[in-house]
């Protein structure tokens, strides 16, 4: 839990001796909470305080970090229980899992289709996050060979799973540096799946289904002995256990910073659903309860869209919607014969719209006005979007010297504005576009 | 290591509990939690969620294929519908009275009334019925259908802040449940509770409708507001304690992933898997936010979130 200027203050000398840079101790504390400043500017803090600070100041979910490079994954670190009290901040990453049974071409088609799956949504890159690899052979050869050929198809991150210490060696021994998470230890074999997360600096996956005491017992060895990145499976696998259990861990967590629960939860959301619907709803409840990593048994587009939009949604900020700055867009390649269409600034408003332009095959100007992020008709309820600032946008941004005509074309979920907004734009003609954009196309082909 | 005690909550409110059918039909209870959705250990769920199929009084020309599909012939019979709803597995059918919307035939209190009277007879569950969601013919068809389902204690929407006098004195008179709408807003939801009481409707008559976004087009705002409003009935206030009341059918399948067939990207995936998913989605998610039922659109999805939900019960 972040601490405060004050709550640090405590754990400071209190001499105002100004050696940190700061005039008095109090305004190094504050420095301090506000994460301005590092601890050890201060040369006279005790060994004691400096230990009681970094542990109150630990997050109450650690953040693990997955794999190297551009495209490493960061879960965990988590703040609250729902997301209106502030945000959720490090969305789920979704790992697509194979098997070391599966013929080498499929794992190279499936590894080549996770690593280059990308789908736009409002303008941003959707994409999954991983593959992990089963040791379902249970031979550590054909595990080795199984994890070195995805290795060389894809930078995503890896989880290795496999419950044989020594297989998980050979398989480390070839891809530590990519910093895979080794899925798992459990009772039986702690101790050498310890010494290799170790040995190779890799995060690990602590598995134990027995309950919450039996799991954050087990977690405790790992941590005692040395391991810091952690990954929980409590190995609540359906849509109730799941949901208690997860919950359960984050309250744990969140409301008692209960430090051997403190990490991120990792899911199986296959392993406790039917069919392949199943698994997405499944996994969606998991977005939103509490999962860090979900590993999903398939790749399927038409799951994982789904699944990747709901991402995006549960974990932007609800204070924040995400927006586009207004101004004039070309759609195409626009001339001054081009039309004019109006929208807001929410982006999902937007990219739906200029979305239906573009495929409609004409050209067009999109003007895009300032209602601080809401939709159409939110902004137009709100009294955000109205003939005003329609007529305003149309000046602030020249935008009668970008056309040679004077239609504007509103959406048809405004229609009302018509009249006024003739008023506030005497020389222009308002016309009313659909209410639906997918229907623009047929609009404009009309005019 | 001593075991571990997980904090629980101490609630002191209750959601009310809403009893819809009954005399001579089926009736289902809902609401009368005291626990945020499916933790049971820290409260009760006496009643499990439920799953109404929309039922619609023309034939939807203009819905996705596959449902048309799936559907085939009823969609021109609500009473042949509703009976396939209920073989889907439907607890109670929601009737959708979309002809007398102006932009369709405009049809008035005489067609509501047969299309209700039809609904009514065919299927023993109990029924619910939306207007078009034009608060004016909302009014005129809603009233109708209240007469001619004078007993049976059916659900009228949309009950808006505007027409919420009419909407509450036909449940009143004929002893049915109003399902109240507002915007996504914690306060206009408890406001327009209070204001139906104060017309001298009793909690257990009210359903709310907090108004339902769906996948990628809201559903966070939605998931929100109603965990607030849960979190609030449960910390004891009464007027955010009505049962909740979803249309994840209607916005999932309106939207272009349902929609469209033609020209979206590869990466979009399999046009049916995609929309039912989206549909699954948005059900899981609003179960998890409180929802008390749901209205759903492919029998499909009706399975699986009726499977979801007898797990969510039993863990
Ligand atoms: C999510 C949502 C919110 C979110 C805001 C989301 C946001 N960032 O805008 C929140 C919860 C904050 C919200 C608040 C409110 N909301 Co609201 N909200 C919705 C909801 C569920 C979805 C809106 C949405 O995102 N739609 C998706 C976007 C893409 O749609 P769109 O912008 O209209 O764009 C489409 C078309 O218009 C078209 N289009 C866009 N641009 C153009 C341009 C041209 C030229 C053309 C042809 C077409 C076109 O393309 C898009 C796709 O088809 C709707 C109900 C629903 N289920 O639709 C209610 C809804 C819009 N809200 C409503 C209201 C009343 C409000 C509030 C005023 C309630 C209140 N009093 O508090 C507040 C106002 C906000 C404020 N004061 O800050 C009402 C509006 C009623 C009306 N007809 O006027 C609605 C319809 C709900 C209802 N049925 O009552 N809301
Ligand atoms: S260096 Fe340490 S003791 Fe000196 S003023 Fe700064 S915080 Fe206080």
């Amino acid at each position: 839990m972040a601490l405060t200027g004050i709550e640090i203050y405590k754990f400071l000398p209190k001499t105002n001796c100004k050696e940190c840079g700061f005039p008095t101790c109090l305004a190094f504390a504050m420095k301090l909470a506000a994460k301005g400043v590092e601890l050890s500017l201060c040369p006279y803090v005790s060994e004691e305080s400096k230990q009681a600070l970094e542990s109150a100041s630990r997050p109450p979910i650690r953040l693990v970090t997955i794999g190297t490079g551009d495209r490493k994954i960061g879960v965990g670190n988590e703040v609250v229980l729902y997301r209106h009290e502030k945000t959720f901040y490090n969305p789920p990453a979704f790992i697509i899992q194979i098997k070391d049974t599966d013929s080498a071409d499929d794992v190279a088609r499936i590894v080549d289709e996770v690593s280059s799956y990308s789908v736009e949504r409002v303008g941003l890159e959707l994409k999954l996050n991983g593959v992990a690899i089963e040791n379902a052979s249970n031979n550590g050869d054909n595990f080795v060979k199984c994890v070195e050929l995805v290795k060389s198809k894809t930078d995503l991150p890896l989880i290795l799973m496999s419950n044989n210490p020594s297989a998980m060696d050979q398989a480390l021994e070839k891809v530590s540096d990519a910093k895979p998470l080794i899925y798992a230890a459990n009772k039986e074999n702690v101790d050498q799946m310890v010494e290799l997360a170790k040995k190779y600096q890799c995060p690990l996956a602590v598995y134990e289904p027995a309950g919450l005491s039996e799991l954050a017992e087990l977690v405790t060895r790992v941590t005692d002995a040395g391991v810091e990145d952690v990954v929980l499976d409590p190995g609540a696998r359906e849509f109730g256990q799941s949901l208690s259990a997860l919950t359960q861990i984050r309250r744990l967590a969140i409301k008692k910073s209960f430090q051997p629960l403190g990490f991120p939860v990792i899911t199986f959301p296959g392993q406790g659903s039917g069919g392949i619907e199943e698994e997405a709803m499944l996994a969606g409840q998991q977005v939103a309860k509490y999962a860090g990593i979900i590993v999903l048994d398939r790749f399927t587009p038409g799951v994982v869209y789904p699944l990747a939009t709901l991402r995006l949604n549960i974990y932007t900020d609800p204070q924040k919607p995400i927006q586009m700055t207004p101004g004039i867009y070309e759609i195409g390649k626009p001339t001054k014969e081009s039309p004019l269409c109006v929208t807001t600034n929410f982006s999902l408003t937007y990219f739906s719209i200029a979305g239906e332009l573009e495929s409609s095959g004409f050209p067009a100007w999109l003007m895009v006005c300032d209602t601080e992020g809401l939709s159409v008709l939110t902004s137009w309820a709100a009294g955000k979007l109205d003939a005003d600032k329609i007529a305003k946008t149309v000046k602030e941004f020249n935008v009668a010297d970008k056309i040679s005509h004077r239609n504007i074309i509103i959406p048809g979920g405004v229609a009302v504005l018509r009249g006024e907004l003739e008023e506030e734009l005497p020389d222009w003609k308002v016309m009313v576009g659909p209410r639906d954009a997918v229907d623009v196309g047929g609009f404009l082909k009309k005019q | 290591m001593s075991a571990v005690e997980v904090p629980t909550e101490k609630w002191t409110g209750k959601i009310h509990e809403v009893k819809l059918g009954g005399n001579g039909r089926k009736s289902v209870v809902v609401g009368g939690e005291t626990t945020l959705p499916f933790l049971h250990f820290d409260g009760k769920m006496p009643n499990k969620p439920i799953i109404a199929i929309e039922v619609q009084d023309r034939n939807p020309t203009d819905w996705s294929p596959h449902l048309i599909s799936v559907w085939g012939d009823v969609l021109s019979d609500p009473g042949a519908w509703a009976k396939k709803a209920v073989e889907y597995g439907a607890d109670i059918i929601a009737l959708r009275l979309r002809s007398a919307h102006p932009e369709e035939a405009n049809t008035g209190a005489s067609e509501a009334k047969k299309s209700v009277d039809t609904v009514l007879s065919a299927v023993d569950v109990p029924v619910v019925v939306l207007g078009p969601g034009v608060a004016e013919k909302d009014n005129e068809v809603l009233v109708a259908a209240s007469e001619a389902a004078k007993g049976q204690r059916i659900a009228l929407g949309n009950c808006e802040e505007k027409n919420h006098r009419t909407i509450a004195a036909s449940c009143l008179a004929d002893g049915h449940i109003a399902i109240a709408k507002t915007p996504i807003d914690l306060n206009l939801a408890k406001q327009l509770n209070i204001l139906l009481c104060d017309v001298g409707l009793s909690p257990d008559s009210i359903l709310m409708d907090p108004t339902t976004g769906a996948l990628g087009y809201g559903i966070e705002y939605c998931y929100s507001v109603m965990e607030r409003l849960r979190l609030a009935a449960l910390g004891g206030d009464t007027m955010a304690a009505m049962p909740m009341f979803c249309t994840a059918g209607e916005e999932t399948w309106r939207q272009k992933e349902s929609k469209v067939t033609e020209g979206v990207p590869p990466t979009w995936g399999d046009h049916l898997e995609r929309s039912l998913t989206w549909e699954g989605i948005t059900a899981i998610m609003l179960l998890n936010a409180g929802a008390d039922i749901i209205v759903l659109r492919h029998p499909n999805t009706v399975t699986l979130a009726k499977a979801s939900i007898d797990k969510l019960m039993s863990a």
